[in-house]
């Protein structure tokens, strides 16, 4: 048997594979049609401190190898997921790392507060998504204002705080050493690229909300670049993520110095994809003849 | 809850029934064996590059045989390369998702009014195949008729084009007009502007109606949120006014929703 166990800010996960923030929500609907139990951890979608309506429709469009989403965040407010979600996830045998969206600093707070006696094994802090006007990526693109965030965040959490970075920046790995002098357990990378996309038959936007984040196999080698050099940047463990459809775009962010990845688009092309991931991690590691998939992270120099 | 299943389904066979409108027959045991009528499937692409699954309504269910048909319009290159798909072929589903119409809400002794537009027309086969009361089926085309002989198998059938070509010259509640049809409950599916259109006939009239939503969809089942309808009713999701097309829907009492 291979060793598939990671560590993240000392929580154990039984494998390095897990699901992206958005793409899963609390793994009620994919909680039908695959065993959450396998997983090394659920991300929920983004939790603030009340429900958000989110953006008005059309929210996606498909891109080559891709999609484009402008969701905007909708999502029920900390009080209904801790009364919901956070009992739902802890039926299942895999850790939960709860994902945190907010408009201000006092509102990312406020939720990790909230969240401090609930069975969350991790938080993960949304600094950069690209469809909200306020909050969002508004934190997350000065190295500075990412220091100050973090440090405040870490003030209030019980729970180690992994920063998700957005990819939309000069230099990521600025970023990166900002979250890690801010006090972050782990670093998470990449959220979605801005993109946009024009309904040509209709000459207007696809998206109502104009631009969107793009994810899929199309940002893969983006995604693989900037763990890279966010890896020879800071010591903190990183977790992977942007266009995962198969065990070996995984490897590669491990290569690339990720201790653990993130599964996102690929689960709506394929509700098995994580676990297809797992199983071909596990093969990987056999016929390679590795021990443990830990002498895989950050192998690639 | 309802049982989803992903299933490899071989084709059986396909034509193209109306410009651009093709209909295939799929072997689907599960799916067919709890699909109900109004509710859809998930097609995947068979070019792994195609990330979003194609939602389509299921026209008939064969539980006996163990097959779906679909019924469906080709819009871009997901439906294209569908529509290619020979005998033998094999598509991945994952279904049958959504609520589907309520058949309750006409039982044997009531009267229901089928009224389709467009693309929007294939799910009336399964449900009129599936009401207990009376059934009357109205539908709209722009200029080509489909599925006119599957739709007559149950009550009286009217039709209009919009170009006049035969039936009715406009559009659904044209026809409804100049036929003087009644009926004690409405079940719709078809573009948005129709829809919105039966729910001020309906609410004018005093006429239960139900309306089948459609919007972009990513993953089909609820989880991402891309679909979403502004509702009356705070919704049980997100308590945000917002109803998963997907999995509180797609079929919505017309008064409940914003169209």
């Amino acid at each position: 048997m291979s060793d598939m166990k990671v560590q993240i800010a000392g929580v154990e996960l039984k494998n390095p594979v897990m699901t992206a923030s958005g793409t899963f929500g609390s793994g009620m609907e994919y909680g039908e049609l695959i065993d959450l139990s396998r997983l090394g951890a659920v991300v929920t979608k983004g939790v603030a401190n009340v429900p958000w309506p989110g953006n008005p429709t059309p929210r996606i469009a498909e891109t080559p190898s891709g999609m484009m989403n402008a969701i905007g965040l909708q999502n029920p407010g900390i009080e209904t997921f801790c009364a919901r979600d956070l009992p739902f996830l802890a039926q299942f045998d895999t850790k939960v790392i709860v994902n945190v969206c907010g408009r201000t600093t006092e509102d990312y707070c406020e939720v990790v507060e909230r969240l401090g006696d609930e069975p969350a094994d991790l938080l993960e802090i949304n600094i950069s998504c690209p469809n909200v006007r306020c909050g969002g990526i508004s934190f997350g693109q000065d190295p500075s204002s990412v220091e100050a965030i973090t440090r405040e965040i870490k003030r209030h959490a019980k729970q180690p705080v992994i920063m998700k970075l957005s990819p939309n920046v000069t230099d990521i790995t600025e970023i990166a050493r900002a979250a890690e002098a801010g006090g972050a357990d782990a670093v998470s990378l990449i959220n979605t690229l801005t993109g946009m996309k024009i309904d040509v038959k209709r000459r207007t936007f696809a998206l109502a909300n104009r631009t969107g984040g793009v994810s899929g196999p199309a940002i893969h080698p983006i995604a693989v670049r900037m763990v890279w050099q966010t890896a020879q940047a800071v010591k903190i463990p990183i977790i992977g993520m942007g266009g995962i459809a198969s065990a070996e775009d995984a490897l590669e962010f491990i290569l690339a110095g990720a201790t653990a990845v993130s599964v996102g688009t690929a689960n709506f092309r394929n509700p098995k994809t994580t676990l297809e991931v797992i199983d071909g991690i596990e093969k990987y590691l056999k016929e390679q003849g590795t021990k443990s998939v830990r002498e895989l992270i950050g192998a690639v120099r | 809850m309802a049982e989803k299943y992903m299933e490899n389904a071989r084709v059986i066979s396909q034509e193209q029934i109306a410009d651009g409108i093709y209909s295939i027959w799929l072997e689907a045991e599960q799916i067919a064996g709890s699909a109900a009528p109004g509710q859809f499937v998930s097609v995947y692409s068979r070019d792994k590059s195609r990330m979003l699954p194609r939602p389509i309504s299921i026209c008939e269910a064969d539980r006996d045989q163990g097959r779906i048909r679909l019924v469906y319009r080709v819009a871009g290159a997901g439906t294209a390369e569908f529509s290619r798909c020979d005998a033998g072929d094999v598509l991945e589903l994952l279904g049958p998702l959504g609520n589907g119409f309520p058949l309750e809400r006409c039982p044997a002794g009531k009267k229901a009014m089928l009224i389709g537009g467009g693309i929007g027309i294939p799910p009336l086969v399964q449900l009129a195949a599936g009401l207990e009361g009376d059934v009357l089926t109205v539908v709209g085309y722009r200029d080509e008729q489909f599925l006119t002989e599957e739709l007559s198998r149950r009550g009286s059938f009217f039709f209009a084009t919009e170009s006049g070509r035969a039936g009715t010259k406009g559009n659904v509640l044209d026809c409804i007009r100049e036929n003087g049809l009644k009926a004690d409950v409405i079940y719709a599916c078809g573009p948005a502007p129709m829809l919105r259109a039966l729910k001020a006939y309906a609410a004018e009239n005093k006429i239960e109606c139900w309306v089948s939503m459609e919007e972009r969809m990513a993953c089909g089942i609820g989880a991402c949120l891309a679909c979403v309808c502004r509702s009356k009713e705070i919704d049980g999701h997100s308590q945000v006014h917002n109803k998963r097309i997907c999995k509180d829907g797609p079929v919505f009492r017309a008064e409940e929703i914003e169209i």
